[in-house]
């Protein structure tokens, strides 16, 4: 019988982040990026709850090693205001440019 | 106590700097009060010392700085020369200063600057005692330098005044050329004997620390700084620009501080000296050069202090002869007796142009009636000077002379004696053209010819000079730019001078003759005077002279041989004198009187018409120009100075330039590769972002130190 251990959620892990990095680095709509950061920031959510469970806790603190999944709430925390400020600026962008496509926005160049 | 005497000039300077521009008076006081004082604990010390055993001296230390192993201290360091230095410093700063009070007024109007004049004086003092009270060379060098930028601030006194502007400028670089060469002899014995204090150099010395080749290198690069500051051929031609300052300021400079603190650096340092021979006979041969040398210029100058200036120079020629052959206390005794009658004759002289307002002597004459004071103290200096019996001139003269013989250079001694012979012969120059006879206003040069078709005549050459061509005075210049407004007299005499001076530059012949009739009628003016205009000076300037004209019939015999030189043994330490050479001292006796009955049957015996000397012609000519050396140096600037110069400009502009444009050319082209990269599309960046990221991980994976 299939058990399903650390090893499973990681390559789990592993496959999502590696998803959302291709994304990010090859999409062309900012949209698209976006949604693709957030694929990363959940891959390793995943890598982070898995880790706290499986891993034996240390002496003297609680049974089961909670800094993990405080550490994943954190991480949603922060991707909520992330995404926000990020659809704000993708927002003024379009209202400007007309356009959310990034090869259009190259001004940071020398 | 004693470390009062150089503070108390310092205090007064400081005071009256800070608080005593107004009233003027006031700062006179105060600085006269402190020098006082100085003199008082210079010569109680004197007195403890001569009544002290042989080898006394009096050391006092206090803590300067620490730079790893080189410890600086300030010391009071008092022998039987430090001492005799003491109270010649502060006797002849004190009389000097008493006299500025009446010099530095002029018609009752106190010169502007009188506070600030005395506040320089002060500190002037002040910077050579503590030369004088210096146990160890950088104290020394302190005090070496001070004095030099002190005679840079009184020689450019009337900083208005180009002329004065240019001779201070002129005294401090020439000075700064012999200051390196001492610096560097300085650090020398530094490097070799690990102190900077004259005990242990000594001690070291002694003990052969230091290879004789180097001792002798040191021991001449040491003398370069006394060529320097005591205006030793080849650097003396400072001294006689330096006769720009106030007169009081010439005295001081030529009897006292400046140029004395050369000779008593020598003096001080004699012990090294006589160890090294070569270095030695240096300082011999410089000093007998110069003094012959010099004193060929005082044959011939017209401006009665340039005639005093050059002779400052052969005596201070004769000293360091007299040191170079091993005759401390010949050196130091003429140090100390010319410090008093040339001091004399400067004041003398001071009051000469104060009372006539001309310094061209050509143009005196005739002032014995009218000033009667400075007729016999000039007299006295004179007779001093040229060193008759029983003048102060005369032993310490014959001291020099006859250690010179008894040393075995007997080249020397007969370059003494002709110095001796031409000193007489110059000074009484001066004396008889200044008092006797009659005024000479009016003055014409016979030599320079009238008409176009006139042969040019070689005396206009000597003439051009404009310095010894033109009766310069400083107080009616002064008066003209800095007088109450609306004094036409005042500004008419100084055009006059000015049109005088421009053209004997020109070298014209009758536009020069105009000219320098012009010059003389200038006089006239309201504040400018002549000879028949003059007047004796007040107390606070004849005091002074009467008080040196003692000092320098009298102080002649503390050196007598018959007494045992009592001044040699004191500042020696030696107990055995020599007796006097009566065949030498009786021969230059009459030499010196030969020359003044020379003198006096040429200037003094009937009016004078010609200067006599013109009969020798291109020599004239040559001397008077001052041997060409300024116009030498001059050329030397130009085609050395100048020519480096532009090869370094040459260097600076390609090479160093060059260097600095190739760097910004660099940074400019690598900026503009790896600007480059920066294409301005984010994934890109994330890119980059993320491979170091991989790189950092992939490291901290395979080499990261696992506890």
């Amino acid at each position: 019988m299939l058990t399903i251990g650390l090893t499973h959620y990681l390559v789990l892990s592993a496959i999502v982040f590696t998803i959302g990095l291709y994304g990010a680095l090859s999409k062309r709509n900012a949209v698209v990026i976006l949604m693709s950061i957030e694929l990363m920031f959940n891959a390793v959510n995943i890598a982070f709850v898995a880790v706290s469970r499986f891993l034996p806790p240390t002496a003297g603190s609680p049974p089961i090693n909670l800094s993990g999944q405080v550490f994943a709430l954190f991480v949603i925390t922060v991707a909520a205001a992330e995404a926000s400020v990020a659809l704000a600026i993708i927002l003024a962008i379009y209202r400007a440019r007309k356009t959310v496509s990034i090869d259009d926005l190259n001004l940071m160049k020398w | 106590m004693l470390w009062l005497v150089p503070a108390l000039p310092l205090l007064a300077f400081v005071l009256i700097t800070a608080f005593l521009r107004r009233p003027q008076m006031l700062a006179a006081y105060v600085s006269i009060l402190a020098i006082a004082i100085s003199f008082v604990i210079s010569l109680a010390t004197l007195f403890r010392g001569m009544s002290a055993p042989a080898g006394w001296r009096v050391e006092s230390i206090v803590p300067f700085f620490t730079i790893g192993p080189m410890r600086v201290e300030l010391s009071t360091f008092v022998d039987g020369l430090g001492a005799v230095m003491l109270v010649v410093v502060t006797l002849v700063s004190m009389l000097v200063q008493i006299y500025s009070t009446g010099y530095m007024v002029e018609h009752g109007e106190m010169d502007p600057g009188f506070s600030r004049f005395f506040s320089y004086l002060s500190l002037f003092t002040c910077s050579m005692l503590l030369l004088v009270l210096a146990n160890n060379f950088f104290q020394l060098f302190v005090g070496w330098e001070l004095v030099g930028l002190c005679s840079y601030l009184l020689v450019g006194f009337w900083y208005f005044k180009p002329e004065a502007a240019d001779a201070a400028k002129k005294a401090f670089i020439t000075t700064r050329f012999g200051d390196l060469g001492f610096l560097i002899g300085i650090l020398f014995v530094f490097a070799f004997t690990q102190s900077f204090s004259f005990a242990d150099v000594t001690e070291a010395v002694k003990s052969n620390a230091i290879p004789p080749t180097w001792l002798t290198v040191t021991m001449v690069l040491l003398f370069c700084g006394a060529i320097g500051k005591s205006a030793q051929f080849p650097l003396h031609v400072w001294l006689p620009d330096a006769m720009e300052g106030p007169t009081p300021v010439s005295a001081l400079i030529h009897a006292a501080t400046m140029v004395a603190a050369g000779v008593y650096m020598v003096a001080r340092l004699f012990e090294l000296f006589e160890s090294a021979p070569t270095a030695a006979a240096v300082v011999a041969w410089i000093g007998g050069i110069t003094a012959i040398f010099a004193a060929t210029h005082g044959l011939v100058m017209r401006d009665i202090k340039r005639v005093l200036a050059y002779s400052t120079v052969s005596q201070l020629g004769y000293m360091m002869m007299a040191l170079g052959v091993g005759g401390l206390a010949a050196g130091t005794f003429h140090l100390t007796t010319h410090a008093f009658f040339k001091a004399l004759l400067f004041l003398g002289s001071g009051s000469v142009i104060h009372g006539s307002g001309v310094q061209d002597m050509f143009f005196l004459g005739g002032l014995g009636r009218r000033m009667p004071i400075t007729k016999w103290t000039f007299l006295v200096g004179s007779l001093a000077l040229a060193g008759v019996f029983p003048f102060a001139g005369f032993w310490s003269k014959d001291d020099i002379l006859s250690s010179a013989f008894n040393s075995g250079n007997y080249a020397l001694g007969v370059i003494g004696i002709v110095t001796a012979f031409m000193t007489a012969f110059y000074i009484f120059r001066a004396y008889f053209l200044t008092f006797s006879g009659e005024p000479r206003p009016d003055w014409v040069d016979p030599d320079v010819f009238h008409g176009a078709d006139a042969p040019k005549p070689m005396i206009d050459v000597a003439h051009a000079d404009p310095v010894a061509a033109v009766a310069y005075e400083p107080n009616a210049y002064y008066a003209a730019t800095h007088g109450p407004a609306g004094d036409p007299h005042a500004a008419h005499a100084e055009l006059a001078h000015a049109e005088a001076a421009s053209a004997h530059q020109g070298a014209g012949t009758e536009a020069s003759s105009a000219a320098e009739h012009g010059a003389a009628h200038g006089g006239h003016g309201h504040l400018a005077r002549g000879a028949h205009l003059a007047h004796e000076s007040g107390p606070a300037m004849t005091l002074p002279l009467v008080v040196l004209a003692i000092f320098a019939t009298f102080v002649g015999f503390v050196g007598a041989p018959q007494a045992g030189n009592p001044f040699g043994r004191f500042v020696t330490g030696e107990t055995a004198a020599e007796g006097m050479n009566y065949a030498l001292a009786g021969g230059t006796l009459i030499l010196a009187l030969i020359a003044i009955f020379w003198a006096w049957s040429w200037y003094g015996r009937g009016a004078f018409v010609r200067e006599p000397l013109t009969a020798l012609g291109p020599v004239y000519v040559m001397v008077a120009r001052r041997y060409y050396l300024d116009d030498l140096y001059n050329w030397m600037i130009g085609v050395f100075i100048l020519g480096f110069s532009q090869v370094l400009a040459w260097f600076d502009k390609n090479v160093v330039d060059g260097v600095v444009n190739l760097v910004g050319w660099i940074t400019r082209v690598i900026g503009d590769a790896i600007s480059r990269t920066e294409t301005g599309r984010e994934p890109n960046y994330a890119l980059a972002v993320f491979g170091g990221i991989a790189v950092i991980v992939f490291v901290l994976l395979n080499y990261a130190v696992v506890r």
